[in-house]
Formats: structure tokens, C-alpha cells, sequence
């Protein structure tokens, strides 16, 4: 048994750290920040998995970031920093979408939110907020707008399963019935006025993000009220351990595994947020070239056959035992109760069906290739889809 | 929950108790709390042989992989098989869900392993880094 990882003195906190400690949360240090991994008063990762799965979670955000870019050159700046198609974007409309390299490869995921007719949000990764605002304001310097770093200004909490609009609803005066998937408003919530909320989420399941003023008392007042209102949903605060395991079933990609600054889009299967056809955008040129000379690896969905659990960084293995990729994010699937994994292979090994080996302490340990995404959440008539 | 006093503790989170030459193993619940959610323990074979301080198996959590370090030296005599289906049953109640049985070489490696009250000393300094 290791010993826990200690917390570096400049390891950085969001304002509810505090509530997490009371709390008796399980700490861990993720990409510079104090965060909790899983609260042992919830029963831990397993538990917390399944209240988002079943009823409803909720998960401290805060350490992601925030870019707002504004002014009438806005919407030609995300576009050339961004591979979806933000004029595509409806005010209070958001999408899926990523900054990249000109090599085609990922400076990060985002999602990109239009606030109004000419002010867009970008959501970005706690791990590359730095890097990110560099990127986006040294590359859209040639157009008419305003970049700002909003990531230290919001506590953003997350609300995510089927009972998340039940609970949400009983403190907001926003008809969040009325809020599609990828839609963002802003309405009163905990008695704090204009909040931005967005049906939004890094689980696969329905849920919301709200982003309110990160000032400790604020933030523990609106968590606290939260959890209070969501006891008759059978709430759970949720860790970073169950947003991975939940994200992986779902096949939400996570950066430095699934997406980096070596792996391109094509390669990551993310295919239909990458719109080639609007105006020129960084990374383009790379990703047309990409596209010509076909794919050398993809990443695809394994399941476990054989007893043993794939790790990030393992080695897959063909029935000859060579080495054929890696494997990105693995673990027990709570939900699913099995051991699943993504993993970049040679396209010819992509197939559902096909059987590769899973290297795990020495032993080559049988997977086969399955559809992905792993889990996907039953329609639901109250939660329209675009 | 209280540490038995007729175990002995490593600092790599593992019990002994022992009977004469016969002894259990298993892992404190101050390991299984850190942990969390165990989900797979890989053990050694009967009659297999363990060297103290060296690794005898893993173990795994939903969010983490761990060595597993063998407090004394001997001949495995047994394997908790319930831990196949049920490893749960280690967060449950660590102290009596028992990974493996051995027959020691050498009782007197206990002499060298903490006593629970040191033990308890050991994590409460590690806790609170």
C-alpha cells in the first residue's frame, strides 16, 4: 500500500475546499488543485456513480476555466480558434467543440456557449487555463474583440442525473423544463439574481451547471442549500472519481488521455464537432492532409473478457502478444459492473467484435472491442434533445 | 475503528496475527479507507512462498492499483476465495476479511513490525500531511 499523496503547499483551491474538508471528503491533488475524489460519507465513488446514474449528484466545478470573448469580431475569433461551427450557435445556445494546434492536434476540449449576439463563454480545463487563455489571446489578436479571464470569478457547481431538474427547479425561478440540452439561461437561483445556468455536463446523463460568485460564503451558502433541497432525491456531493467513471462510460473524452497535444481529431473520433466545411480555422490544413493519408490509429471501446482491470497507460497486445496501442482511461465500470477501457489500436484491429490482449502486471489479459459510447441514458420525453 | 492488539502492522498498511507458526494477513482498515471501493484482489497460489517486504499480490480499487507487501516470510497455506466474488467484504470489515494464510519461517520477523498503538501512531502523522 502507498502512502497517500500529500498536498503541495501551492496546490491551489476552489472556495468550497473548506465544505469538502468538513465534509470528510477524500482529497487529491488533480492537475494543480485540492480536490475531493470521494466523499466516504456518500459511501464513495461506487455510490456517488450510481445517485447520478439513478437519481441525482453534485459536483464541485470550480476548477475549471472560463474565457469570455466579446465584441463584434467575437464570433469570427472563436471560429478561427475553434474546430465546431459557433454560427451555427443560437444566443443561449451552446456546443461541444475544441481549440486546436495547426498540426490538428488538441490544445484542449471546450465547450463554447453564445451569451448574447455578439459575447461568447468558453469552458476549458482546469489543467490548461493558462495555456488556453495564452492561445486564445494571442491567436484572435487580428480581430475586433475582448478577451477576459473569468475562470477566478465563478464557483461552478455541476447537478447531473434524472432528478437534477426535479432539484434545481425547487430553487430557480428558470423554467428549466423549458431549457433544451445544450442550452444555456440565466434566472434567480438561491435567491442570487442573473445566475448563468446550462444544461450542460461531464457524466452522460441530463443535468445542469450553474456558475455563481466564487466568494466562500456565497459558494457553501448555495451548495449547502442545494444538498438540503435535493434530500428527498436522495442527493449525494459527488468526487472527481465518480465524474471519471461516469465521463468514461459515457465516452466523454478527457484531456491528456483521450485528447492531447499529439493525438488529432480524426484519430480521437471526433469527427462530427470538427466542421470542415465553415471558413478557415487553425488546424484545418493539417486535418485535410490527415484525412488524405487515412488513419493510424483509432480510439476504440474495450471490455474486459478475462479476469483483470486496464489501467491508463497499459499496453494492448494482439493474440501474439505484440504491442498494438495503449490504453487511455480504464476502469470498473460501476454502472455497467464490468472493466471497460478506450484505447488507441491500428484501425484494423477497430472492428466490434475483435479480440486483443490487455497487458496488466506482465499478463496479457483478453478484451474484446465493443460499440461506444459504453452507457448512453434512456430518453427521457422531459428531457428534449437538438 | 480500534486496531487489535494482538496484530502486528507494516507501514505499507498490512496486518499479521499470529498463531505460533501459523499466521493471517490481511490489510488495515486504514488501507481500505484510502482505497475505497475495492473491487479485485490478486493473491498468490497455495503453497506459493512469501519473503517479508517483498509483494505478494495486488490489490484494486475502482481508482487505484496496490502493491500488496508480505509481513513475513513463508509458505502460503490458504486463500480467502471469497474475496473472488465478494471483495467488498474488505471495506466492510478489514481486520476479519483475511487476504492469505501462511506458515512463517521465522516468527521472529514480527519483532522488526509495529505494534498496533505505534500503528495508530503511523497513520494519524501520514493522515495529516
Amino acid at each position: 500500500m502507498p502512502a497517500v499523496e500529500a498536498t503541495t503547499a501551492t496546490t491551489r483551491k476552489t472556495a468550497l475546499n473548506a465544505v469538502h474538508r468538513q465534509m470528510g471528503a477524500r482529497m487529491v491533488e488533480f492537475n494543480g488543485w485540492d480536490m475531493p475524489v470521494e466523499y466516504p460519507s456518500s459511501g464513495g465513488i461506487i455510490a456517488e456513480h450510481m445517485a447520478v446514474r439513478t437519481g441525482v449528484g453534485i459536483f464541485d466545478v470550480s476548477h475549471m476555466g472560463d474565457i469570455r470573448l466579446a465584441g463584434p469580431g467575437a464570433l469570427a475569433a472563436v471560429q478561427h480558434i475553434s474546430m465546431n461551427d459557433a454560427s451555427r450557435l443560437a444566443v443561449g445556445q451552446a456546443q461541444y467543440s475544441a481549440l486546436l494546434y495547426p498540426q490538428g492536434t488538441f490544445v484542449d476540449d471546450v465547450i463554447v456557449h453564445r451569451l448574447g449576439e455578439h459575447e461568447y463563454l468558453l469552458v476549458i480545463n482546469a489543467g490548461t487555463r493558462e495555456k488556453d487563455f495564452s492561445w486564445v489571446s494571442d491567436n484572435t489578436r487580428d480581430f475586433n474583440r475582448k478577451v477576459e479571464n473569468l475562470s477566478d470569478e465563478f464557483t461552478q457547481i455541476a447537478i447531473q442525473g434524472p432528478k437534477g431538474l426535479n432539484l434545481l427547479q425547487k430553487l430557480t425561478d428558470a423554467d428549466l423544463s423549458a431549457l433544451k440540452f445544450y442550452w444555456v439561461t440565466r434566472g434567480k437561483v438561491c435567491g442570487l439574481k442573473s445566475v448563468l445556468i446550462a444544461r450542460t455536463g461531464y457524466t452522460g446523463e441530463d443535468g445542469f451547471e450553474i456558475y455563481i460568485p466564487a466568494d466562500e460564503a456565497t459558494s457553501a451558502g448555495v451548495w449547502n442549500e442545494i444538498l438540503e433541497a435535493g434530500k428527498e432525491f436522495g442527493v449525494l456531493p459527488c468526487g472527481l472519481g465518480a465524474r471519471n467513471t461516469l465521463r468514461l462510460e459515457a465516452k466523454l473524452p478527457l484531456y491528456g488521455h483521450e485528447i492531447s497535444d499529439t493525438i488529432n481529431v480524426w484519430e480521437a473520433g471526433l469527427d462530427r464537432f470538427c466542421k470542415m466545411e465553415k471558413p478557415d480555422f487553425i488546424g484545418r490544413v493539417a486535418l485535410e492532409k490527415a484525412k488524405a493519408t487515412g488513419l493510424q490509429r483509432t480510439l476504440v471501446g474495450l471490455e474486459m473478457i478475462e479476469r483483470g482491470i486496464a489501467r491508463d497507460g497499459y499496453k494492448v497486445l494482439d493474440d501474439s502478444g505484440r504491442e498494438i496501442g495503449y490504453v487511455t482511461s480504464g476502469s470498473p465500470a460501476p454502472f455497467l459492473k464490468k472493466n471497460i477501457a478506450l484505447a488507441y489500436v491500428p484501425p484494423r484491429f477497430s472492428d466490434a467484435g475483435s479480440t486483443v490482449k490487455v497487458e496488466v502486471r506482465g499478463q496479457g489479459v483478453k478484451a474484446q472491442v465493443v460499440p461506444t459510447p459504453f452507457y448512453k441514458r434512456p430518453k427521457r420525453t422531459e428531457s428534449p434533445r437538438t | 475503528m480500534p486496531y487489535p492488539s494482538d496484530f502486528k502492522y507494516t507501514k505499507e498498511h498490512e496486518w499479521i496475527k499470529a498463531d505460533g507458526k501459523n499466521a493471517t494477513i490481511g490489510i488495515t482498515n486504514y488501507a481500505q479507507e484510502s482505497l475505497g471501493d475495492i473491487v479485485f484482489a490478486e493473491l498468490p497460489k497455495v503453497g506459493s512462498e512469501t519473503t517479508a517486504g517483498k509483494t505478494f499480490g495486488t490489490i484494486e480499487s475502482v481508482k487505484a492499483v496496490s502493491d500488496l507487501y508480505a509481513p513475513a516470510s513463508g509458505t502460503v497455506t490458504e486463500v480467502n476465495s471469497e474475496l473472488a466474488t465478494a471483495p467488498e467484504k474488505i471495506n466492510k470489515d478489514a481486520h476479519s476479511a483475511w487476504l492469505i494464510k501462511i506458515t512463517m519461517k521465522d516468527p521472529n520477523e514480527l519483532n522488526s513490525l509495529l505494534s498496533a498503538a505505534d500503528y495508530e501512531k503511523f497513520v494519524a502523522e501520514e493522515a495529516g500531511h
